[in-house]
């Protein structure tokens, strides 16, 4: 089912939440909504659902206008960061709720419903617990049940609300893959809401980065690694360092010194960002940026470096190999293999 | 050490009283204790006694619950006088109570009055009686639903309404089912109450044998004539009867517990 949220605002006691976000959401895709704790995200999942109302714009199932239609109409498969369990209901009464308080003639058979549950709960690794109650369940396990649940009603999009946000590091890895593979299988529509970039990256098919309630990037992993289109973008996914300079006649300058590196941008202040470990080391006074060692951290399989830069306030970052000779106070001049500068705001 | 404690404790403050009781009444003999129990004046006592504590407790927990959910879900103003209200019948004095809803209920009191034109007697009947216990079981039920309560997420009525759960199925098979220990809880405690219950209810009550008395003025009524030995019997009676209904009340509570996986 393809889910397309058109123009949607929303506000929280003249708060705003979300401001005009529009969003195509492909048939069979597993997207992430990215972004940092009051970023909107888990509010336009919430929109998806029916869970929320938005003051403003619309959300479409196929060609279906779905905010007409109540939460129990949208058919939606909602994953909560805490399970939400119903705990005084064993695993596989929990699996099956959703297909017992559908009215009389769209209800299955009880036995219809027992074999279904059963056969899903074979389906996310817990057969052998259908007795148990929740509360006596690991949370790895509780996320299954929870996810079986959201299946079991044949939802039309799977909406997962930081379904590994409560597990520890381990398990949730093990979960991270584990989705996948069940995506893959089941091809179901699939959003979930993270703050972890990794997670985002590893498991999407396109990750949305959010930030203050707009839609900042959407993209493929690589594209919004590689092609950040936003200091933010550029910020919160991966490592990155930003030095003001000057655009001039599509040359950047810092300090008097053109750095032999071209922009398109028009002339002015500008801020260049680059990934500290995307660099080449070159001659000193050949170009490129030049700065003294200040200092060295062992990070890795690499070294990270910091600098100061002449007609730079801050130190800036940079990562060389772990063998290099350099120590604090020597000078050390660097070329970004790829960079973005954008206006400075 | 803690369990020894606790079994002095409970056998100085609970036991030993409730010992002294049973001994005295048995000193009747069978016989007499029979003839005492038997008594129709004993058997209405009783009936009455634990038919509107029964009667009082479920209506508590019908509205408690309610009042409960309120105070829980809902912000609005003058809340918090309302839940401190709540807690007034635990603080004032049962004479006070009795005296005050008497005013109100009998024939010329401001409610009483307009419900006589209807052809409904409440004051110095059971249905005073029942009015009173409810007044004083209320709280009972609100405080120990609420915290229970407090802790039902949100989450779990949102889960319910994503798999397609409409209100009224939500509350009856999801919220409901989650609180029944808590409630369960509420109603042995507000009917505890209800049967021991004398100073509001003798005002109201009219206390006419056969009719409106209930037990433990019967008791009183026995100690006054100084028949010490009717008056524990009466007493023990009442203890047994209460006993059984507590122990009932608890086994299904372990039963859920042990269900649920949780602490009631």
């Amino acid at each position: 089912m393809d889910v397309r949220v058109s123009g949607v605002r929303k506000e929280f006691d003249r708060f705003p939440a979300l401001h005009d976000v529009s969003l195509d959401i492909n048939s069979g895709e597993l997207i992430a909504l990215l972004g940092p704790s009051g970023s909107g995200k888990t509010t336009l999942l919430r929109l998806i659902a029916g869970l929320e109302t938005p003051t403003e714009g619309k959300v479409f199932f196929g060609d279906e206008d779905a905010s007409l239609k109540s939460v129990q109409e949208r058919n939606v498969g909602f994953v909560f960061q805490h399970y939400a369990l119903f705990r005084h209901m064993t695993v596989i009464d929990n699996v099956g709720f959703g297909l017992k308080v559908r009215p009389g003639s769209s209800r299955p058979s009880k036995d219809e419903i027992r074999r279904r549950s059963s056969e899903l709960l074979d389906f996310v690794q817990l057969s052998g617990l259908e007795k148990r109650y929740p509360a006596q369940l690991s949370g790895g396990q509780r996320q299954r049940v929870a996810l079986a649940r959201a299946m079991a009603i044949e939802p039309r999009v799977l909406l997962l609300d930081e379904p590994f946000g409560a597990l520890d590091a381990k398990v949730r890895k093990e979960l991270r893959r584990w989705l996948r593979e069940i995506h893959d299988k089941t091809k179901h529509t699939t959003v979930f809401v993270t703050h972890d970039q990794d997670e985002a990256l590893e498991l999407a098919d396109r990750v949305v980065v959010m930030s203050q309630g707009r839609i900042e990037q959407i993209g493929t992993p690589d594209e919004v690694y590689d092609r950040p289109n936003s200091p933010f973008v550029y910020s919160f996914i991966g490592e990155s360092s930003s030095i003001e300079v000057q655009v001039k006649n599509g040359e950047l300058w810092l300090d008097g010194q053109a750095l032999s590196i071209s922009s398109d941008r028009p002339d002015g202040e500008g801020l260049l960002y680059f990934r500290p470990h995307d660099v080449d080391l070159i001659e000193d006074s050949n170009g490129g940026i030049a700065g003294t060692v200040v200092a060295s951290r062992r990070v890795g399989a690499t070294r990270r470096i910091e600098l100061r830069i002449a007609g730079v306030t801050d130190h800036v970052e940079i990562e060389i190999p772990a063998d290099h000779p350099a120590t604090e106070t020597s000078r050390i001049a660097f070329r970004p293999k790829h960079w973005r500068v954008f206006p400075k705001s | 050490m803690t369990l020894g404690f606790t079994l002095a404790y409970l056998a100085l403050i609970v036991l030993i009283p409730l010992t002294g009781l049973v001994l005295r009444s048995a000193s009747l003999g069978f016989p007499g204790f029979w003839h005492v129990a038997t008594d129709p004046r004993t058997v209405n006592a009783l009936k009455i006694s634990f038919g509107t504590s029964l009667i009082a407790a479920v209506i508590n927990v019908i509205f408690g619950v309610i009042v409960a959910w309120v105070l829980v879900r809902y912000r609005f103003p003058g809340r918090r006088i309302v839940d401190a209200i709540v807690d007034l019948p635990f603080a004032l004095p049962t004479a006070v109570a009795g005296i005050a809803l008497t005013a109100l209920y009998s024939r010329n009191g401001w409610i009483g009055h307009w419900l006589d034109l209807i052809g409904i007697k409440v004051a110095f009947t059971p249905i005073g009686i029942t009015i009173a216990l409810i007044f004083i079981g209320l709280p009972f039920v609100v405080r120990t639903v609420q915290p229970v309560m407090e802790e039902i997420r949100k989450e779990v009525e949102e889960a319910a309404a994503t798999l397609g759960a409409n209100r009224f199925q939500t509350i009856t098979r999801v919220l409901l089912p989650g609180l029944q220990p808590a409630i369960l809880t509420g109603f042995a405690l507000a009917f505890a109450r209800a049967v021991g219950e004398y100073g509001s209810v003798i005002f109201i009550a009219g206390n006419l044998p056969y009719v409106s008395e209930i037990a433990p003025l019967l008791i009183v009524i026995r100690l006054e004539e100084f028949d010490y030995a009717g008056a524990t019997a009466i007493a023990t009676i009442m203890l047994l009867i209460s006993f059984f209904m507590l122990f009932v009340i608890n086994l299904i509570q372990a039963w859920s517990r042990r269900r649920y996986g949780y602490g009631a």
